[in-house]
C-alpha cells in the first residue's frame, strides 16, 4: 500500500474517530465563539481609544476563535494519540509495514477536518454580526489558509506532547500553559496600546502575538506584508517544529514498542 | 450535633490535606487565578482611559475584584470536582455507609473549600497589594469584600456539589464548570456596566452577579455601598444552591 493510500486510511479513521465524539467537536466550535461575543459586548468600548485599529471590537477580535480553536486542536490532536499509545493501537500498528510520516499525518486529518469546519463557522458567524472584512473575498480565503496552518502548528505540537509522553492526562495538563500564551499576547488590544511596558515586551516576544496579527490584518488593514509574513512565519516555523519533534517521537515511541 | 461536626471535621481535614499536599490540586488553584489578574489588569489597563471610565481606585483595582471572586467561584467548583472523583473512587460510597450524619459529609466539603478560598485570597490580596493596587475603602469595607468572596465561594460549592453528587461522575465536570464560567464573564468584567453594549449589556443587567462584583467593586474603592443588595443577593443564592447541594446529596443517598 502507497503512502497516500496508507494515509488515506489513517485519515478516514482520525475523521470518524473526530465527528463521532461529540466532545471533540462541540468545545472547539462553540467556546471560541462564546468567548468572543463576550469579549465583543464587554470591550466594544475600547475602540474608543485613540490609535484602535478598528470601528468595530468584532473585526479585531475575530481572530481570537481561530487561535483559541487551535488550542483544542492541540488538545484533541495529542489526546487521540495518547490514547493509541495507552490502547495499544500503536504497538499493533508496529507490527504492520505502516510508514511514520502516514499514521502522523492520517492522525492530524480528524482534527485538522473539526479546524475547517469551526474556522468556517466562525467566519459566518462573524459575517453574520457585521464583519467587515478589508482583504475582500482572496483575503479571505488567505485567511482560511493562514487558520489551517496556525491549528496544524498547534496540533502538532499538541501530538508531540501525546507521543511523548502517552498520557493523554499530561496533555489536558499542557493546555492551561498554552492558554497563557494565548493570553500573554496582542489578543485583547493592539501591542502599541498596551500601557504596562512589561506586558507589552512579554507580548512582543511571544509568537502567538504574531499569529493573532497576521489573522486580524486581512480583516482590519487589507493586504498587510510585513503582517502575513510573520504570521505565516511563526505558524509555519511552530507546525515544523511540531511535526518533526511529533515524527521523532512516533519512532522513538515505536521503537520502545 | 457532635456527629455533624466530628463528619464535617473529618472530611474537610481530608479535603484541606489532600489540596495543601498535592501539587496537582494546589497549583492550578492559585496560578489560574493569578494569571488572570495579571492577564486583565497588566494587558488591559489602557481600557482605564476609555471615555466614561471611572473608577477611582485605578484599573488594577478594578480588575482584581473581578479576579477574586473568580477564584472564589471557582475554589467551589474544583471542591465539586473532588467530590465527583470521591464518588469515582469509591471513597464517598463508603463515606454515606460510615458517616453517622449525612449532612456533616457536605458540610466538611463546604468547610475544605473555604480553606481553599482563603488560601488563594490571601495570595492574591498580597500579589495585587505588592503590584501597586489602590485601596480607597477601609477595614470594614475589606472585610465585607472578604465576606462576599466566601459567600460566593460557598455558593459555587453548593452548586458543584448538588451536580457532582447526582451525576457522581468527574465527567460532570463541564457541567459544574461551565455554567459558573458563563455566568462570571456574563458580568460588567472588562469595564462597567454603563460601557457595556449589546447583548451582553442586556444580560449583564439582570445577570445577579452583576451586583455582586459590582458591589465587590464598591467596597474595595470606598463608595457608596448599597449593603443590603449585594449582601441580600448573595444570601439569597447561597440558600437557593444550598437547598440544590442538600437535594444532590439525598439523591446520592438513595442512589446507593
Amino acid at each position: 500500500m502507497s503512502l497516500v493510500a496508507q494515509g488515506a486510511e489513517m485519515a478516514r479513521r482520525s475523521v470518524l474517530q473526530t465527528l463521532r465524539q461529540p466532545a471533540m467537536v462541540i468545545p472547539p466550535v462553540v467556546f471560541p465563539l462564546v468567548l468572543m461575543a463576550v469579549n465583543v459586548g464587554g470591550l466594544q468600548a475600547a475602540t474608543n481609544l485613540p490609535g484602535f485599529p478598528s470601528d468595530t471590537y468584532l473585526d479585531f477580535a475575530i481572530a481570537f476563535p481561530f487561535i483559541q480553536g487551535s488550542l483544542f486542536a492541540s488538545i484533541n490532536a495529542g489526546s487521540s494519540l495518547a490514547r493509541d499509545v495507552e490502547t495499544g493501537f500503536l504497538k499493533r500498528l508496529a507490527l504492520t509495514p505502516m510508514q511514520r510520516a502516514a499514521l502522523l499525518l492520517g492522525n492530524l486529518a480528524g482534527v485538522m477536518t473539526v479546524a475547517l469546519i469551526s474556522s468556517l463557522i466562525y467566519l459566518a458567524a462573524g459575517f453574520a454580526a457585521g464583519l467587515h472584512f478589508e482583504a475582500g473575498v482572496a483575503g479571505v480565503l488567505v485567511l482560511l489558509v493562514l487558520a489551517l496552518l496556525i491549528a496544524l502548528a498547534f496540533a502538532s505540537l499538541g501530538a508531540l506532547i501525546g507521543l511523548r509522553t502517552g498520557s493523554g492526562e499530561t496533555v489536558q495538563g499542557v493546555f492551561p500553559l498554552l492558554f497563557v500564551l494565548v493570553f500573554l499576547s496582542s489578543n485583547a488590544l493592539p501591542r502599541e496600546l498596551i500601557e504596562q511596558d512589561w506586558f507589552r515586551a512579554i507580548a512582543t516576544v511571544n509568537p502567538v502575538s504574531y499569529l493573532f496579527e497576521g489573522l486580524r490584518s486581512l480583516v482590519i488593514f487589507g493586504w498587510d506584508g510585513e503582517a502575513l509574513a510573520l504570521g505565516f512565519g511563526c505558524a509555519g516555523a511552530i507546525a515544523l517544529i511540531g511535526v518533526v519533534g511529533a515524527s521523532s517521537a512516533l519512532r522513538t515511541r515505536l521503537v520502545r514498542t | 450535633m457532635s456527629r455533624f461536626a466530628d463528619v464535617a471535621r473529618a472530611v474537610a481535614w481530608r479535603s484541606i490535606h489532600r489540596f495543601v499536599t498535592k501539587p496537582q490540586f494546589l497549583l492550578p488553584s492559585i496560578v489560574f487565578p493569578l494569571f488572570f489578574f495579571v492577564a486583565f489588569a497588566g494587558g488591559l489597563s489602557n481600557v482605564s482611559n476609555v471615555p466614561g471610565f471611572d473608577f477611582p481606585s485605578g484599573y488594577t483595582a478594578f480588575q482584581f475584584v473581578f479576579v477574586l471572586l473568580q477564584a472564589s467561584a471557582f475554589g467551589g467548583v474544583f471542591t465539586g470536582f473532588s467530590i465527583a472523583a470521591d464518588f469515582e473512587s469509591g471513597f464517598a460510597r463508603r463515606l454515606l455507609l460510615a458517616a453517622p450524619n449525612r449532612l456533616g459529609i457536605l458540610a466538611g466539603y463546604a468547610i475544605a473549600a473555604l480553606t481553599r478560598a482563603a488560601i488563594v485570597g490571601t495570595l492574591l490580596f498580597c500579589v495585587a497589594l505588592a503590584t501597586g493596587m489602590q485601596v480607597h475603602g477601609d477595614g470594614v469595607d475589606l472585610f465585607g469584600l472578604v465576606v462576599l468572596a466566601l459567600l460566593i465561594n460557598m455558593t459555587a460549592t453548593m452548586w458543584s456539589a448538588g451536580v457532582a453528587m447526582r451525576l457522581r461522575t468527574i465527567q460532570a465536570g463541564p457541567a459544574m464548570q461551565m455554567p459558573v464560567f458563563i455566568v462570571l464573564f456574563l458580568a460588567p468584567v472588562y469595564m462597567p456596566l454603563d460601557l457595556l453594549s449589546g447583548w451582553v449589556k442586556a444580560v449583564a443587567h439582570v445577570n445577579p452577579f452583576t451586583a455582586l462584583v459590582d458591589g465587590g467593586r464598591d467596597l474595595i474603592s470606598g463608595g457608596d455601598v448599597r449593603v443590603w443588595l449585594i449582601y441580600g443577593v448573595a444570601v439569597a443564592l447561597l440558600t437557593a444552591f444550598a437547598v440544590w447541594g442538600v437535594r444532590g446529596l439525598r439523591r446520592a443517598e438513595s442512589a446507593g
